[in-house]
């Protein structure tokens, strides 16, 4: 019996310590990294061949399609029901249908939103929510120059050829809250999940980036030591931060150590320059939520929606998809004025 | 200092590893040997290159003083002195002052007719630094990898460092390192407290013997691991916590970029419930 037992375990241990060694995730020199910040403090960004050619796959660009010239008559006296593009000439009008067509709805074609007897019906849910893309693509583009600069965005930035981005959130994904127990205080936390990076911290973090606050505040930290003020954030908040910035983290590629000096993560004087366009990044995205995406719901389907009944969302992943710029830092919108998009000089 | 009266009877010639008879003698108190030379040297200009590098630098603070490796793009080649290049002068000066002391407790061991385990002991904290500054730059590639000589910018290292894996205490090897430092100060505090407890009473009570150390632990859990059994678990853990160190570190980076609580998801994909 005790051979038994002592077999299994043997066998059990070593199925376990198989399992450890030989999980996805393990690389080998060579590493790739880029430094930043003062020699030896260590804010390092570290990578693989694998992993960056892995990346730049995933963001080879949509086929070039060039903007028609701004002269001829207007796209709004040439073609009826037109309400957001209509400064633009017929020609830059059909080559921008071409390529949002591209970016989109490369399968499906113009019909994806188009009555095909009528261009100008919009029976089409589909037609509704992409006039309102347009214009959350514009308010990007020209009121976010502190998150997209000069680069910019365009549809294929989240959309990469999806009717619906590869990455965007719902409320209530993930393993559903417990009605009763001790488990109904878990506060989200104890389950591993890719936002928050298969830790034990709160499994669906983003919530501060659909808030009706008007600035996404989430610093938690105090300035100084023994906080005397009961009121200020809990251990929870600390927590529930910690899970949106691994989230972040996640969906930019990049490691704490590309916007934190971790010794004093509050502080901006401390921090690397890549923490403002975050924190401005942090403002765009419940923005976009709030005044876009949220508003959706009451245009799409009922299987477009999440569990709880709210629109798909957008969060760093949306259109970052792994990479500290998305596309990379490759400038679509400067080719299209129309988008917002600031032109090449 | 005068010689303790019994001392003379193990000063005796011979055991040396390097250097004969050249460095086979005492000064005060201390055996010098070839080892114990290389010794004082790497050190004597390790400690200037640490005042040069001070005096260069920005602060005489004692906690704010800073001599940072080279930055990455030196890749593992020289690197201007001021830019890490004293950084790379004293982490040879302190390689070699490590090893030297290390052999040179060696050959004090042969001399004695003992085995190695002090040398052996202190080569596994050998180990654990020259994993941070020469085995795991190596292996990234740049000495830049290394923690800077600072008694703050040290601690930065340390934190950025964990922070480049998003939560550095799901690293299952700091897991084990961390519970090895645990278990030997927990080892060490209830050894010691034995001893004296036993070995220290207070004036006008005998001492006890080792038998009664032995049954007060077979009184208070079962067993007792006996008087060597204790200082070869002391080794083990001390030695293992070291060890772990040195794995933890090693494999952050080389072998494991992303952040490290998602290497649990072995857990998670078990085909018993994936």
């Amino acid at each position: 019996m005790k051979i038994v037992a002592a077999l299994f375990g043997v066998v059990i241990a070593t199925l376990l310590t198989v399992a450890m060694l030989f999980t996805a995730g393990w690389v080998h020199p060579p590493i790739l990294s880029t430094q930043a910040g003062f020699r030896g403090l260590a804010l390092n960004q570290l990578t693989t061949p694998a992993a960056k050619a892995k990346l730049e796959l995933a963001n080879a660009l949509p086929a070039a399609i060039e903007e028609g010239p701004p002269d001829g008559p207007k796209a709004s006296e040439v073609y009826q029901n037109v309400q957001v593009l209509k400064d633009l000439s017929a020609v830059q009008f059909n080559t921008l249908m071409a390529a949002i067509t591209t970016w989109v709805a490369p399968d499906q074609g113009c019909n994806y939103c188009h009555n095909p007897d009528n261009l100008a019906d919009d029976g089409k849910y589909t037609k509704k929510v992409a006039r309102r893309m347009i214009q959350m693509v514009q308010h990007v583009n020209t009121d976010y120059k502190a998150h997209v600069a000069n680069t910019g965005v365009v549809c294929w930035t989240c959309h990469r050829g999806n009717p619906i981005p590869k990455y965007t959130w719902t409320n209530g994904e993930g393993y559903p809250q417990a009605t009763g127990g001790f488990a109904t205080t878990n506060r989200g936390m104890g389950h591993p999940s890719w936002a928050n990076g298969s830790t034990a911290l709160l499994q669906d973090p983003y919530g501060p980036l659909d808030s009706q606050a008007s600035v996404v505040n989430v610093r938690v930290q105090p300035t100084r030591a023994l906080p005397l003020n009961s009121n200020g954030p809990s251990y929870q908040d600390a927590e529930n931060t910690y899970s949106l910035m691994i989230a972040m983290s996640k969906g930019l590629g990049v490691n704490c150590t590309f916007c934190h000096n971790s010794r004093a993560f509050w502080s901006w004087e401390e921090s690397l320059p890549q923490r403002v366009t975050a924190w401005h990044g942090m403002q765009m995205a419940r923005d976009l939520n709030v005044s876009y995406l949220d508003p959706l719901k009451d245009l799409l389907p009922a299987e477009r929606l999440g569990k709880l009944g709210d629109a798909p969302k957008a969060n760093c992943m949306t259109c970052h998809q792994g990479a500290n710029k998305p596309l990379l830092g490759v400038s679509l919108a400067k080719d299209w004025p129309a988008l917002g998009g600031t032109a090449a000089k | 200092m005068a010689m303790l009266n019994f001392e003379r009877r193990y000063r005796v010639r011979g055991g040396t590893l390097v250097g004969g008879d050249l460095f086979d003698f005492w000064v005060g108190p201390f055996y010098v040997g070839f080892f114990g030379v290389t010794t004082f040297i790497f050190t004597a200009v390790g400690v200037a290159m640490i005042v040069y590098g001070a005096a260069i630098g920005p602060t005489w603070d004692p906690w704010a003083i800073n001599i940072a490796p080279p930055d990455l793009k030196y890749g593992l080649g020289f690197a201007p002195l001021k830019q890490g290049g004293l950084w790379q002068i004293i982490t040879i000066c302190a390689s070699g002052a490590f090893i030297s002391w290390a052999l040179r407790q060696a050959e004090i061991a042969r001399k004695l007719g003992m085995g190695y385990h002090v040398p052996i002991a202190f080569g596994f904290a050998i180990f654990a630094y020259l994993t941070l500054v020469l085995f795991r730059p190596l292996l990234l590639g740049a000495w830049g990898y290394g923690f800077p000589y600072g008694i703050m910018s040290h601690l930065d290292w340390v934190s950025n460092t964990g922070y480049q894996y998003l939560h550095f205490h799901y690293n299952p090897a700091h897991m084990i390192a961390i519970s090895f430092f645990f278990t030997n100060a927990l080892a060490l505090a209830m050894h010691g407290g034995l001893i004296l407890s036993a070995a220290n009473p207070p004036k006008g009570k005998p001492v006890r013997e080792t038998e009664y150390e032995d049954t007060f632990f077979r009184d208070a859990i079962g067993y007792s691991i006996g008087t060597l059994g204790i200082h070869r678990l002391g080794m083990f853990l001390a030695v293992s916590a070291a060890f772990w160190s040195a794995m933890c570190i090693i494999l952050s980076g080389p072998f494991w970029t992303q952040g490290w609580p998602e290497w649990w998801n072995w857990w998670l994909n078990l085909p018993i419930w994936r």
